[in-house]
């Protein structure tokens, strides 16, 4: 059997990273996690006597909760640090606070942060694995895992699927992890947003960009749509947000160009009536909840693949 | 490679068990079968054909997988360590008499780790193990009870089942060198 057992990494920093055996590995244990999810005592020995801390230097309500109940459904010891009541605030550099909660010996750490490549930094400082939980306009490789986790359990497979991707293409890392990841699983992707938030030359990353939205969503499999990051637009991209949910917001009409059995996803937190309908949102498409539930499995997988990757270099 | 168990043995022994657990339980009444996986979770599904031919009705049979409870996974080297399966246990087991099923009972790690996975599933009336080969060598007090062969064994030897599910052939092996 060669079939791939571990993940022989110390951390995971992004989705260009992994290889498809990885991805699917972690996919496939993902689903083991699921189940641990549905017993009556959601809880599983496997991360025992581990530490692990959640750091979060950006606002998060899910991914943050997502990564804390998979920590704690692997019985590991969670640690959790929001910057607002930190040291930050007082000036401490990331690599500072990472070195200090490193000398109290944890055995990994979530990172959050606005910078790019904020992980990456750590990486190279910290004896810790590294987990990215988003970092800047980089990469979320979680939520793109999660995203293919969701589309799987649906269509049963990645392979050969037309995946639409629609919104602010500029400032979504979630959208650079699912590219990584959905072209390395041989999916076709579509990128469509306004020309004002197409990131230059994203074409070489083996996708087809396009700003007309039906040429986008005409016989997908699957519409993802992305949120309107308002806090990370310092110019003017579009006109304004009525006017771009006319030309982008995915509503119930436009929709019908998609396959028949189309599933709808956003990464959260959504914006109802600009990049989303309600009705759409909340309508029998949409797996949205579904990628939610689906977080916390696939956050176990990671966390608990990782514990045993960091003990390989260790017994090496 | 010594051959200790053949197809048709292995068939036989699995027809005597199931009339031994038809016999100590009065019955089929309240009985669950739980296969380790992998190979644990083929012969309960195979005990519980036999059991259905004995007493006419279906055993719930599920499987369970062991990986999240091993008292080995954070200390050993990764190397070839078991993928996670998923364990499938789609009834209450509260009140059930269990019939734990495994191919080979060696140190008894195993069955511990079992056992734990089985708690956190609910209170059973008891829990009843099954094993196809026993091979000796218990680091823990743990005692099958329903045993297909009892192999004597020294440690630099390993037993392998091969299974018609997974393997493609019936037939126990015992092996120099190697561990299992």
């Amino acid at each position: 059997m060669t079939a791939l057992t571990a993940l022989r990494r110390k951390d995971l920093l992004a989705i260009a990273d992994l290889s498809p055996e990885e991805i699917s590995l972690i996919l496939d244990t993902a689903e083991a996690m699921k189940e641990v999810g549905e017993r009556p005592i959601k809880k599983v020995p496997a991360l025992r006597g581990k530490t692990v801390v959640n750091l979060f230097y950006e606002p998060s309500t899910r991914t943050r909760t997502s990564f804390e109940i998979a920590e704690k459904r692997l019985s590991a010891d969670t640690l959790n640090i929001a910057v607002a009541s930190s040291s930050v605030v007082k000036g401490e550099t990331l690599a500072d606070t990472a070195l200090n909660l490193e000398a109290m010996n944890p055995d990994m750490i979530v990172l959050r942060h606005s910078s790019s490549g904020a992980c990456h930094l750590l990486s190279r400082i910290c004896k810790s694995a590294i987990v990215n939980a988003g970092d800047g306009m980089h990469e979320h490789p979680t939520q793109a895992l999660l995203d293919a986790f969701t589309i799987r359990e649906r269509k049963k497979k990645l392979k050969g699927l037309k995946v639409a991707i629609i919104g602010d293409l500029l400032h979504s890392r979630v959208l650079r992890s699912n590219i990584q990841l959905l072209t390395k699983m041989g999916s076709e992707v579509w990128v469509c947003g306004p020309p004002t938030l197409m990131p230059a030359g994203i074409a070489q990353f083996g996708v087809q960009a396009t700003s007309v939205i039906d040429e986008a969503i005409a016989d997908a499999d699957v519409v993802m749509l992305l949120r309107i990051q308002l806090e990370r637009m310092e110019g003017a991209y579009f006109p304004s947000l009525r006017e771009y949910f006319s030309v982008f917001g995915m509503t119930e009409a436009r929709l019908k160009q998609a396959k028949s059995d189309v599933i709808i996803m956003h990464p959260g937190p959504m914006n109802r009536g600009v990049e989303i309908a309600s009705e759409v949102a909340d309508g029998p498409y949409s797996v949205i909840l579904d990628q939610v539930a689906n977080g916390v499995a696939v956050r176990m997988a990671v966390l608990y693949l990782l514990a045993g990757g960091a003990n390989d270099e260790a017994a090496a | 490679m010594p051959t200790v168990m053949d197809a048709d043995r292995i068939g036989r022994t699995l027809t005597r068990i199931s009339h031994e657990i038809v016999e100590r339980n009065r019955g089929v009444e309240d009985l669950v079968l739980i296969g380790i996986r992998t190979r644990g979770d083929h012969l309960a599904r195979r005990l519980a054909r036999s059991l259905r031919d004995i007493a006419g009705h279906d055993i719930p049979t599920g499987a369970l997988d062991i990986t999240l409870y091993r008292d080995d996974l954070m200390r050993q080297a990764v190397g070839p360590r078991a993928i996670v399966r998923k364990t499938e246990i789609p009834f209450s087991i509260d009140g059930r008499k269990i019939l734990l099923v495994d191919d080979v009972l060696y140190s008894g790690r195993t069955i511990r780790a079992a056992l734990d996975a089985l708690i956190d599933f609910g209170r059973p009336k008891n829990i009843q193990l099954i094993v196809l080969v026993d091979r000796g060598h218990r680091e823990l007090p743990i005692k099958a009870d329903y045993v297909g062969k009892n192999l004597p064994t020294s440690l630099e030897e390993s037993v392998q089942v091969y299974l018609e599910e997974s393997d493609g052939r019936d037939e126990v092996v015992l092996q120099q060198g190697g561990a299992a």
